[in-house]
């Protein structure tokens, strides 16, 4: 193999895992060692420039860092990076003067930005303060689009969301709330420099099933269900719901419907346990509130008597592979089975909805009734319009939004200055070694032994008692440090220089993962054989030096499981390895 | 020295031997031996060795004397007997260790220091009777807890890390195993531990006085240009002799090499031995022809290494004074006190 090149950003990057993951790219090692600090403010800070609303993706984000952890590789579960994120949010001491000033004096530029979800509050975010008149549209009377109208306040406080989206409207963008934008054409005729089109996808799916209509008054489509109950325009629903659907909008529909007198509610899905699309922890918490996942049931009709519902035919399926490899679900061939219910809740998937869009104003769509949307840039096919979060690409969820929001800025600024919107700034990097003294590191890196903290819940009957009343107390602040400092550090990276290298096998030798081999070199698939353990991760690379002077072997350092606890630097008697630290700052638009 | 201690955790897809231990499980306490120190090499190396044999630990007793070297059996085995003798003195309570209880396998570590300055008359003594033991000298031409003067191993020529020329003569202990009749002698790197592992496998096998000389360079004190001991000065003068493979007790060999390159030799232990020949000519078995080896290289400046002599039938302590077979803690008042009648045979025989 040719020598690692560590200079690329990618290179490092990509062995911290879960910053890597983050749509937004948030340092996530960093934060939460300033959490064990108690540096809170700090690294909310950190946060907040990143993804912009950290005490609301502490509580609701999809994680996608968990999984990627490395902690999930070397033992079981991942750092709990989502719940330490709101420690730090729920810690922090006031952090009002570290924002952003509202632009002294405007730039001149308008922009209009359709929707008040956390896309377009980013696309402010990043604006705002650079002096461009950011004015955002939203037919609710309040800002935060989805995540104050979907998600429901036992997992998401509304104090929480007006504090969040407060400190994006306190950086001066005009919020023209209640207004909805019926015909984009009439707002491209106000000749605002760039419009962002942050409108999520705010259809919920129906099922034409036999009886949809005769029983009507009791199938609710489960996300305006949901923004009714955020609303306060529904508080009660029937003791007996069945919920339709495996995701996560049906996992709220059902735990929601407890707290509103649901006494018996049943979550029935057509595939399996495994293939919901809910994230594990969301059906775990439906589960702990008495709610049966039942899998495997097609629904076939809504059964009704005097235009009342009174239930849902299944019909029972299993999965079959076929031979392309692809799922179907075939029926087992049992008679049906009918689940008496009082409501159904309707939670089947959302789609994307543009009927204001007109199709001859240079938006191109396609043939799924999607607009064309760039990847990189986010820029529709009409130089002006950009689009992001659930509008540009479908249902994703909050981080996503943040992280396009973000793209879409930078374009944004790019095209007001008559610039190539498809290029992207470099992020900025850094790494510097972290060595204090002959053993002494500016991190901890004795490794923890501790397993995942729970987050510790509210007992069950007050929970369910009160639609509004947080279930999830958060970690205090002893249990955050113990669970800050799971963390693994991977962004400490293992720096090895060849021409100081002695080949004294110390390293090797001290290594308690096996990580480090000296060996002649080879191409990839046949070191990754040879290695002191082999790497069968491909996913994870090797890090191959060049040869080195006293046999002509090469170092390879498999990635994977490193616990960068630093102990080949401190076995290392030349100081051929060192513990830097690897921090990329995405590059938002200010900068571009 | 290292602060921290090892993490506990370790690659998932480390395997268990024969009796269910990781490798990880033959580890001991944190080293606190200066960083790169070649000792820590070789502690290793008799970690995996053990982990491969499928030792128990706890029949395996560890014993040194005084010095770096000597402190290394704190960092390997933890769950070994382990006895910190006197300076140079480990070779006495060894034997009588090994006299007092011949089931448990012996090892001995030592330096250069304690063995070839203050304790070359117990290294001697416990060569030339046979003691059944493995004993490695880690050798690195330098007293280094004493900053760096040079040992009774130092090569005569060879610079101190000031740049003072060593004129005395080295006292060579592979040479004098070999004509003090060890039965098994052989030297290694602590920078190779694919030859240096086999080599200790190898000798823990043996019956009889096993010595393993294995230069192990002081990064701190002697591993400087004008060291004959350093990394790149053994690397560049090192001559191996073979390369070992050890085949365990019960194992098919089913490794082929071309006829006439390869020896084996068959173990009292039941393993055996097999000899990649690298020098051309060289029998392992032959202990005047190794000596001659041994000698006509020194005097080019090389560094002879690899399994150099091995008798596989060889004797041991034990079996020369014919000593009762069960180790003496298990011997009951039976054996011990066997009455009026034993002592009136023997006085009887004596008469």
């Amino acid at each position: 193999m040719e020598p690692t090149n560590i200079e690329a950003p990618e290179y490092f990057h990509k062995v911290v895992d879960c910053q890597w993951a983050c749509p937004a790219h948030t340092p996530v090692p960093e934060y939460i060692r300033m959490i064990a600090e108690g540096r809170y403010a700090d690294a909310y800070m950190v946060n907040w420039k990143s993804n912009v609303f950290p005490g609301i993706l502490g509580r609701t984000c999809d994680r996608p860092c968990e999984p990627a952890c490395r902690r999930v590789r070397v033992e079981d579960e991942p750092v709990a990076i989502c719940r330490l994120k709101r420690v730090a949010a729920d810690n922090k001491e006031p952090i009002e003067d570290r924002l952003p000033r509202p632009a002294a004096t405007p730039n001149g530029k308008r922009i209009a930005c359709v929707g008040a979800g956390p896309a377009s509050l980013t696309v402010a975010r990043d604006l705002a303060p650079m002096g461009y008149r950011v004015e955002i549209f939203d037919a609710d009377a309040k800002a935060g689009g989805m995540i104050r109208s979907q998600i429901p306040r036992f997992r998401l406080p509304e104090s929480v969301i007006d504090e969040e989206v407060g400190y994006i409207t306190g950086l001066g963008p005009v919020m023209r709330l209640g207004e909805r934008v019926e015909s984009l054409g009439a707002l491209l005729k106000e000749d605002y420099d760039a419009i962002f089109v942050g409108c999520g996808a705010p259809r919920g799916r129906d099922l034409d099933l036999p009886g949809r209509q005769e029983a009507a008054a009791n199938i609710h489509i489960g996300i305006d269900w949901l923004s009714s109950v955020s609303f306060g325009h529904i508080t009660r629903i029937g003791r007996r719901v069945i919920v339709l659907g495996g995701g996560n909008t049906a996992m709220d529909c059902c735990r929601t419907s407890r707290r509103l007198g649901g006494e018996a509610v049943k979550v029935i899905v057509r595939s399996g346990f495994d293939e919901m699309k809910a994230s594990p922890w969301e059906k775990e918490d439906a589960m702990h509130e008495d709610i049966p996942i039942l899998n495997f049931l097609v629904p076939k009709a809504f059964t009704h008597e005097a235009g009342r519902l009174t239930g849902v035919t299944f019909e029972p399926v299993e999965a079959v592979v076929d031979e392309a490899g692809r799922r179907r679900l075939v029926p087992i061939g049992e008679a049906d089975v009918h689940h008496a219910c009082d409501d159904v809740l309707v939670a089947v998937g959302q789609e994307n909805a543009f009927p204001w869009i007109e199709r001859d104003i240079g938006i191109e769509f396609d043939d799924w009734g999607m607009p064309v949307v760039s990847e990189v840039s986010f820029a529709s096919t009409n130089p002006k319009v950009f689009f992001g979060g659930d509008a540009a690409f479908g249902p994703k969820n909050i981080i996503w939004a943040v992280a396009h929001g973000h793209d879409a800025a930078i374009s944004i600024h790019r095209h007001c200055r008559g610039e190539d919107v498809t290029v992207r700034p470099a992020p900025g990097v850094t790494l510097v070694s972290q060595k204090m003294g002959i053993h002494e590191w500016s991190y901890d890196n004795d490794v923890s032994n501790d397993a995942r903290f729970r987050v510790p819940l509210r007992p069950k009957a007050e929970a369910l008692g009160n639609v509004k009343l947080e279930v999830e107390l958060g970690f205090d602040a002893a249990v955050g440090f113990h669970e800050a400092q799971r963390c693994l550090n991977c962004d400490i990276e293992t720096v090895f220089a060849e021409p100081l290298c002695i080949e004294c096998d110390a390293c090797v030798d001290i290594c308690p993962m096996d990580c480090i081999t000296f060996t002649a070199n080879g191409p990839e698939a046949d070191l990754r054989e040879r290695l002191s353990a082999p790497a069968l991760n491909a996913a994870q690379d090797l890090y191959v030096s060049a040869p080195l002077g006293g046999t002509g072997r090469v170092m390879v350092k498999d990635e994977d499981v490193c616990l960068h606890c630093g102990l080949c630097a401190e076995r290392c008697p030349t100081g051929a390895w060192d513990m830097r630290k690897f921090l990329l700052d995405m590059t938002h638009a200010e900068a571009a | 020295m290292t602060y921290i201690t090892k993490p506990r955790l370790h690659h998932p897809l480390l395997q268990p031997n024969a009796l269910g231990f990781t490798r990880r499980d033959y580890e001991g306490k944190v080293s606190t031996l200066c960083a790169g120190c070649g000792h820590d090499s070789i502690s290793a190396a008799i970690i995996q060795a053990c982990f491969d044999l499928d030792l128990p630990p706890h029949r395996l007793a560890k014993l040194s004397g005084i010095g770096c070297s000597s402190k290394t059996p704190d960092y390997f085995l933890g769950g070994a007997h382990g006895f910190n003798s006197v300076h140079g003195r480990m070779p006495s309570v060894l034997t009588g260790a090994n006299l007092a209880n011949r089931e448990l396998i012996y090892l001995g570590v030592s330096g250069d220091g304690d063995s070839a300055s203050i304790g070359l008359g117990q290294f001697a003594h416990a060569m030339r009777r046979g003691v059944n033991m493995t004993y490695i000298v880690e050798n690195n031409g330098v007293y280094g807890l004493t900053k760096g003067q040079f040992s009774a191993t130092s090569d005569k020529g060879s610079k101190s890390k000031k740049g003072v020329v060593n004129h005395d003569q080295p006292i060579e202990l592979v040479g004098l195993a070999l004509q003090l009749g060890a039965s098994f002698v052989a030297r290694g790197f602590s920078g190779d531990k694919a030859q240096l592992v086999p080599l200790i496998k190898a000798a823990i096998g043996h019956k009889g006085a096993a010595f393993i000389d294995v230069i192990s360079p002081c990064v701190q004190f002697n591993n400087h240009p004008g060291s004959t001991k350093s990394f790149d000065y053994v690397r560049e003068h090192n001559a191996a002799v073979n390369r070992l493979d050890v085949i365990a007790p019960r194992k098919e060999i089913v490794v082929d090499y071309e006829p006439g390159s390869v020896e084996r030799v068959a173990q009292h232990d039941g393993s055996v031995l097999t000899l990649r020949k690298l020098a051309a000519d060289y029998d392992p078995t032959d202990r005047a022809a190794a000596i001659t080896h041994l000698q006509a290289h020194q005097a080019i400046g090389e560094i002879v290494t690899g399994l150099l002599y091995v008798d596989p039938a060889a004797r041991d302590l034990h079996d020369y004074l014919g000593t009762v077979e069960t180790p003496l803690n298990r011997l009951g008042d039976a054996e011990l006190t066997p009455g009026a009648r034993a002592l009136a045979a023997i006085n009887q025989s004596l008469r």
